[in-house]
């Protein structure tokens, strides 16, 4: 097994005193997927927040254990927003910033010191494309990627993560606000995508884990309760629990 | 069917008692929000009744017009004179000094409280916010008259320490809590999401502020800075204590003026009611909620033109 790109060693969280995650270990191989499942609430997001560190942005929110990305201690990175531009995290809830959605998938770019004209349209119209959105608002750029409908800002997410050529791609409920077959491309985009980065997926959907994933990590009531590899998990789980929420018994 | 039978009874019941309450209680309530517009075209209707005697006879645009002279005789018997040209431009133009100092200083106080400030340390500031604001206008222009009048006098040149900056100095600090909590509660409007959106493509919290926030809460904010105007163009109380009250037109900073609003205060014990010279106030108050009126409805229409565009 190649050596991990990210990396979990006994990861903690708390809100306060309500422990989120408790001591959470696992590791993911570069260009891997690795599905995060689990039912609502046991800690997934908290999880995401943890490896771009903005959860740091959270009052009484308190994190143990370390987060590895490639053998580095994301705490030790100097300088956060780097190690923010470095891993592309799209959120359950559409946010389409108040810019237009040019602007929104060419804000980080710029940031990063792109401003030649034709380099950044072709990158723009490159993640819109990626992100199963370029068709439907390749008229309208300029339009306010606030008044795009709930699906297409979500789509917008995607695309505005992709701009950032992150090595990690974490998606945090990318389908919820998504018709199923929009839902289907961007899954085959993701699986192109796996070839220039990692994936970490929370889902709530277990099929969609079972599609996309390389391995399954289950998550339940703050607990990782079993990770392994897909088929493993799904056909011979070693806790009784994990094949029951599979089977989709509870959840 | 026979477990829904009772239930339907029991909801018609409930509905003919709630439709019965209903009423009333609309009817109330609609007027209370009539009663806003009706007070306003009263007010209106009250003050230009008073002023109506003399506007026929006032020269308005002549040489000693009221919008083109600085003349101001309201008192004589005999040919009395109503130019208020000065008051005008010093209205504004003590409004306009308060407002770079309030605007900037508003702003980044909010910015700060908001975005930066801790959640305990928060809490302090927004008290402070309320008490600067609850601190009466009189109180200011005490202020105004004994400590930065002289400061103006022995710093800034002023022969006189009671004058336009002077005034532009105290309505700045007034209309600043104004700013500060209604800006603040705009920005605090901003969800989450967009912060963490932002942070998560790798902008500091100095661009969140500026290329995610300010957008977001652009209507918020100009309302804010908005009504901070207005507060600076009506208040009276510190402005007559702070400016000097001199009828003349300004010709820099330190130059004691007088206002609309303060000439009314200072001049209104004096009036004989019914006289010429009361009338002549009241035309001046008239001319004000025109200003504040047009002012209001500028800002209604900013706003609504950029929720129209976001």
């Amino acid at each position: 097994m190649s050596p991990a790109h990210l990396e979990l060693r006994d990861l903690s969280v708390w809100y306060g005193s309500k422990k989120a995650l408790d001591e959470v270990s696992f590791s993911v191989p570069r260009h891997h997927v690795l599905g995060i499942v689990g039912p609502a609430n046991s800690g997934k997001s908290s999880l995401l927040k943890t490896i771009n560190r903005t959860l740091e942005f959270i009052d009484h929110a308190r994190t143990e254990g370390t987060v590895l990305l490639d053998g580095e201690n994301v705490r030790d990175i100097p300088n956060v927003y780097s190690l923010r531009r470095r891993i592309g995290m799209v959120f359950p809830l559409p946010v389409g910033l108040p810019l237009s959605i040019y602007d929104n998938v060419a804000y980080a770019p710029r940031r990063m010191g792109i401003h030649h004209k034709p380099q950044l349209d072709a990158l723009v119209e490159n993640c819109l494309r990626d992100a199963v959105l370029w068709d439907e608002v390749k008229d309208r750029l300029d339009l306010l990627g606030t008044k795009l409908s709930g699906g297409q800002q979500q789509r917008l997410t995607l695309a505005r993560a992709l701009s950032l050529e992150p090595e990690i791609l974490c998606l945090d409920e990318f389908s919820i606000a998504i018709d199923p077959v929009t839902t289907m491309k961007i899954e085959e985009v993701l699986m192109r995508l796996k070839e220039r980065m990692t994936i970490i997926l929370v889902t709530n959907l277990t099929q969609q884990a079972r599609r996309m994933a390389d391995a399954v990590a289950f998550i339940n009531a703050s607990q990782l309760v079993e990770w392994g590899p897909t088929e493993q998990l799904f056909n011979q789980p070693a806790k009784e629990l994990t094949g029951r929420y599979l089977n989709g018994e509870f959840g | 069917m026979s477990r829904r039978t009772p239930s339907r009874g029991w909801r018609a019941t409930l509905s003919s008692a709630a439709d019965w309450i209903e009423k009333p209680i609309e009817a109330l309530i609609r007027a209370c929000g009539w009663s806003s517009i009706v007070l306003v075209a009263a007010i209106f209707c009250f003050v230009f009744w008073y002023a109506a005697p003399l506007l026929p006879k006032i020269d308005w645009l002549g040489p000693d017009g009221f919008f083109t002279s600085t003349n101001w005789h309201a008192k004589e018997r005999e040919g009395a004179t109503y130019g208020v040209l000065a008051m005008i431009i010093g209205n504004f133009a003590v409004a306009a000094v308060a407002m770079v100092i309030a605007i900037p200083f508003g702003l980044a106080a909010a910015v700060y409280i908001s975005e930066f400030a801790g959640p305990r340390s928060k809490e302090w500031f927004k008290v402070g916010i309320e008490i600067l604001a609850a601190i009466p206008s009189i109180v200011w222009g005490f202020i105004a008259i004994t400590m930065i009048g002289p400061l103006l006098i022995k710093y800034a040149g002023a022969t006189m320490g009671t004058n336009l900056l002077n005034g532009g100095i105290v309505l700045g600090l007034m209309s600043i809590p104004l700013i500060v909590s209604l800006a603040e509660d705009s920005l605090r409007a901003v969800p989450d999401s967009f912060r963490e959106a932002a942070m998560a493509l790798g902008a500091n919290r100095w661009e969140i502020v500026y290329r995610v926030l300010f957008p977001a809460a652009r209507s918020g904010l100009l309302a804010a800075c908005m009504l901070g105007v207005g507060r600076a163009i009506g208040e009276t109380m510190a402005v007559l204590l702070a400016t000097g009250n001199k009828n003349q037109i300004p010709t820099s900073l330190t130059d004691p003026i007088t206002t609309l609003t303060a000439t009314i205060a200072s001049e209104m014990g004096d009036a004989e009611a019914g006289s010429p010279h009361s009338q002549s106030l009241f035309t001046i108050g008239l001319l004000l909620l025109v200003i504040t009126c047009a002012i209001n409805l500028t800002a209604n229409l900013v706003i609504r033109g950029n929720k129209r565009q976001s």
